[in-house]
């Protein structure tokens, strides 16, 4: 079984598919992989006796003629995702204790198609982080080492989804993006992170964190996976009002039909003077690759970006602070008791939420004060609306844009970040995706001098996920970016 | 027209707004899927979603919708097909989400109007400002335990429609006559059943003074009142508060006030300094509502008629007088009842024994009109053999009263009882013939200008036919014979 953490989820259906390989075994090998990285803190929580009954059901479904599409696979879930029976915490003492008796639409999608759940996957409390510091179990640890050895950060929020799959200790995972919780961690750690289109996939029976933004989505070893695990994952669900009702197509064409005539965009902002020249580098090296696969690279301006992290920074915590207030310890999770209502509160919210949970929360709190709506929340509305237009206008010439994913490689752990603010700058070029409810991909597309993995990022208009792999899988074959961090499970090493 | 208070220094005009909290009559609330019906056992009828569970999100029940269109259809006013719900953010324990979803600045429903009828025949339009959906909160019980407080979720997140009067009332006359008219209208259209006993409808009521022709006063609101009772003492005592408060050289405080059914007066809840933000925004759970013209006309053709309108149908086609008129429509069902006993036949006669006679009986049995032993067809049937000369006027009281008693149909009385009245001419002048050959003194009184002694002719033959002889032929025969 010595190739089994090898495969990709494509490669694992096909040997199980011939009886090469049963999910009994492969999610062993998994669930020892788990225990071989424990060090790097992903899970949160393991369901390991789950995975072995659901590997067995999927096996006897095969052997009965009905697997699933995603039937065996080992899958792991960012503990934001309500979880039936397992224990749900966003990673936050709040939520300590909190067992769901419900599944979330989009897990409960990949259990029906036969998936396996390995365990809940560790991020920033609430979703609230680029590095997965802010989580009350502590940080997830990038399986990539810098040269001198350094533990890097995982990135954020979804740091262990990133982090498990990149580590062979899951197969394939899931997270949730905001304003780059997917994409931020998945170039940190070398794998393919997606945030579909807003609307493609349910919210329901995730942990809110700002509603208007936050989106669910894969992370996978390639290109090809990601379309399998999505086109399980997406698809209307009525208890969701702003899931989309279209339905999903089979991406299968879209990722081998390259990108010979199709117009990508290069967004003249998105070249930030802090940006490390490496960065830059391989922004220039990916339009090379497409230019030589015959797309044609197009000169394009997104005037409003400059708006776009100020803007999140006012919509995200405003609809945050609005969110989280049922967090009360009134009928779940922790609770202080006090004298007063008031009192038990303050007690039960100061102990509850962390530093970082608690600065949104205030932020948003007063973004949203009366004398105060106008000049910030309405104002941040109305910049969005802006940005987005600039994407319309973009999209109307072009079929994708082509950008890094972020403005550097993962950073150390352990050198506490002072200034929010440059935790926040993480975001800058994955929050305008947000803003404007596009799909955007981040694909591993080389190293850095430090030997570190580096992202690019691809956006389509809204629900042409299609174009992404197209333009991600051409960046995969010719990057030929190999997965081979420091501190991965048994032969990924 | 504004009726003036009189105070130490001259003449007060009162004004008046309201806010009433109605309960849109749907099977589950507004935002899951969870039962409405009031009265189960504590948290019985809670969702994932009325009790905030992490991760849970709102779908609007179009149901509710539907009902608040056809509220504002009933109350002639504006139909707003794009509207926004909002969250209004406060943290209170039977406040599941921190948040309850209401709609602030694009309600459903924007201005309409409401005529209301005063005991001096006077009618009034008191103007509506909009009408807006949102979620009601759950129950706190404060005196099940010494030291902790309970929590019933079972209203949480049913629709509520809150409708906002413009303050254009001027006594407490006029604030009950209006929270009348509306209950009427909304049990009309079925939108909200008006129990206000058990919450279903409720008023915020908004009281300010001014000497007249002045800008209007600062206002107080009371909250919560649930009966025109309570509503009218409010005010009355409101308004006797402010009048002195300001006479003696103080001003009103605006605030936020509580009624006390005990003493009948208000207090102070939380002044002004106290009041929350509510920090409105968009729920960005939930995607603006968007409906087109037809979805409007689909619910315009099957509107109900409405009080108003059944009323002056009354007046012009049955010609009921307009006091029998306001009376047969103020509720539903008595309206409903009157149609179904005076089709086809005299709608007159039978509106007179429907608020008479059976309004009458069932306030003495202090029975409601649902609980009528007699039927519509059972009253309509009565109303026939009076018409039809079987019976008189006077025993038609009897076989009522009987009717009332046992439930039987008129006819089956009435033939039991052997009361069917003669008609038969026959007989009547047979009798008439007996009467007057023996008293024939009386006879030669009459015929020599005693008119009077008419009555007592009538009398004999109604007591000799033992009270069945129709009495317009008994006059119209005896007249004749009389002349000689």
């Amino acid at each position: 079984m010595s190739d089994l953490l090898k495969m990709t989820a494509a490669q694992a259906l096909s040997s199980l598919s011939k009886k090469q390989i049963s999910s009994v075994e492969l999610t062993t090998a998994y669930i020892e992989a788990m225990e071989a990285t424990h060090e790097l803190n992903n899970y949160v929580t393991s369901t390991t006796e789950l995975a072995k009954q659901m590997a067995l059901d999927a096996d006897k479904a095969r052997a009965d003629g009905n697997a699933g599409r995603l039937a065996g696979l080992p899958i792991g879930v960012k503990d934001l995702f309500c979880t039936k029976n397992v224990m749900t915490t966003a990673c936050s003492s709040i939520l300590n204790g909190f067992v769901p008796t419900y599944e979330s639409t989009v897990t409960s999608r990949l259990w029906e198609s036969g998936g396996v759940m390995l365990g809940k996957l560790n991020c920033d409390e609430f979703a609230m982080g680029s590095s997965n510091e802010t989580s009350v179990f502590g940080p997830a640890i990038n399986p990539w080492s810098a040269r001198d050895g350094e533990a890097l950060s995982a990135g954020g929020s979804s740091g262990g989804s990133a982090s498990a799959v990149a580590a062979g200790a899951a197969l394939m995972s899931v997270g949730s993006d905001t304003g780059g919780s997917i994409r931020q961690p998945a170039a940190f750690c070398g794998v393919v992170g997606l945030k579909p289109t807003y609307g493609r996939c349910s919210r329901w029976g995730v942990v809110a964190f700002a509603s208007s933004l936050d989106q669910a989505g894969p992370f996978t070893r390639d290109v090809e996976d990601s379309a399998l695990i999505f086109s399980v994952m997406a698809g209307h669900d009525a208890k969701d009002s702003t899931s989309a009702s279209m339905s999903v197509p089979d991406f299968s064409e879209a990722i081998n039909s390259g990108v010979e005539g199709m117009r990508i965009g290069i967004p003249g902002e998105y070249q930030m003077d802090e940006m490390d020249n490496e960065i830059s580098d391989l922004w220039r090296q990916g339009r090379k690759w497409l230019e030589q696969a015959g797309a044609t690279m197009v000169d394009i301006s997104l005037p409003h970006t400059k708006y776009a992290l100020a803007c999140y920074y006012i919509i995200a915590p405003a609809e945050a602070s609005s969110n989280l207030a049922r967090y009360d310890g009134v009928r779940y999770g922790n609770r202080i008791e006090a004298e007063t209502l008031d009192l038990m509160y303050e007690a039960t919210r100061a102990s509850g939420f962390g530093e970082e949970v608690q600065r949104r929360i205030l932020i948003g709190t007063y973004a949203l004060s009366a004398g105060y709506y106008d000049a910030y929340y309405l104002k941040a509305q109305q910049v969005r609306r802006l940005i987005k237009q600039d994407f319309d206008t973009a999209f109307s010439d072009v079929d994708a844009i082509l950008t890094p994913t972020t403005p550097s490689a993962a950073f150390s752990l352990g050198k506490p970040v002072t200034d929010p603010i440059t935790m926040y700058l993480n975001d800058v070029f994955t929050v305008p995706a947000n803003l404007a409810g596009l799909p955007g991909i981040s694909v591993p597309a080389g190293l850095s001098k430090q030997g570190l993995p580096l992202g690019l990022q691809v956006l389509a208009a809204p629900f042409r996920e299609d174009r992404l792999f197209s333009v991600a899988r051409t960046i995969e074959l010719q990057a030929q970016f190999s997965l081979a961090p420091a501190r991965a499970a048994g032969e990924l090493q | 027209m504004s009726a003036f208070v009189q105070g130490r220094t001259g003449d007060w005009e009162i004004v008046i707004g309201m806010e009433v909290h109605a309960q849109v009559v749907s099977n589950s609330k507004l935002f899951s899927g969870s039962s409405a019906v009031f009265g189960a056992s504590p948290n019985y009828h809670v969702s994932l979603v009325d009790a905030a569970m992490p991760g849970m999100l709102p779908v609007i029940n179009t149901e509710c919708i539907r009902q608040a269109v056809i509220t504002g259809l009933g109350l002639n006013a504006q139909i707003n097909k794009y509207s926004v719900f909002d969250r209004k953010n406060y943290f209170y324990a039977d406040l599941p989400q921190g948040y309850q979803i209401s709609q602030f600045k694009h309600p459903i429903v924007g201005e309409g109007e409401v005529q209301i009828e005063l005991a001096d025949a006077s009618t009034h339009i008191i103007g509506i400002e909009r009408l807006h959906l949102e979620q009601d909160a759950g129950k706190s019980l404060h005196d099940q335990h010494p030291s902790k407080s309970y929590i019933d979720l079972n209203r949480s997140g049913v629709a509520l429609m809150e409708i906002v009067s413009k303050p254009e009332m001027h006594s407490a006359e006029q604030a009950a006559a209006y929270i009348k008219k509306l209950r009427s209208i909304l049990r009309y259209l079925g939108t909200c059943d008006g129990n206000m006993e058990e919450g279903s409808l409720r008023a915020d009521v908004n009281v300010s003074v001014r000497k007249p022709g002045e800008p209007l006063g600062t206002r107080t609101e009371t909250k919560n009142l649930n009966s025109v009772r309570f509503i009218m003492q409010t005010i009355d005592y409101e308004v006797q508060r402010q009048i002195e408060l300001i006479e003696d050289g103080g001003v009103v405080v605006q605030e936020t006030r509580l009624f006390d059914t005990t003493t009948g007066m208000t207090r102070t809840m939380r002044g002004k300094e106290d009041a929350h933000d509510y920090r409105y925004f968009p729920d960005p759970d939930l995607l603006p509502l968007k409906f087109d013209d037809a979805f409007i006309a689909d619910l315009k053709k099957d509107m109900p008629e409405l009080p108003d309108q059944i009323k002056s149908r009354m007046v012009q086609e049955y010609g009921l007088s307009s006091y029998d008129a306001n009376v047969l429509t103020e509720e539903k069902e008595t309206a409903a009842f009157y149609e179904l006993a005076s089709d086809g036949r005299d709608r007159k006669l039978t509106a007179n024994w429907m608020s008479v006679e059976l309004f009458g009986a069932l306030n003495k049995a202090g029975l409601e009109l649902s609980s009528s032993p007699v039927s519509p067809m059972q009253l309509g049937d009565l109303v026939d053999l009076i018409s039809d000369g079987s019976i008189s006027g006077k025993i038609a009281k009897e076989v009522f009263a009987d009717m009332f008693e046992t439930g039987k149909n008129a006819k089956q009385i009435v033939e039991e009882k052997g009361l069917k009245q003669v008609s038969d001419e026959g007989s009547i002048i047979t009798m008439i013939d007996d009467v007057m050959a023996s008293n024939q003194d009386k006879v030669d009184e009459y015929r020599s200008g005693k008119e009077k002694l008419f009555g007592f002719f009538v009398g004999q033959v109604m007591k000799a036919s033992q009270g069945q002889a129709n009495p317009g032929m008994v006059n119209q025969i005896l007249k004749e014979k009389l002349k000689g």
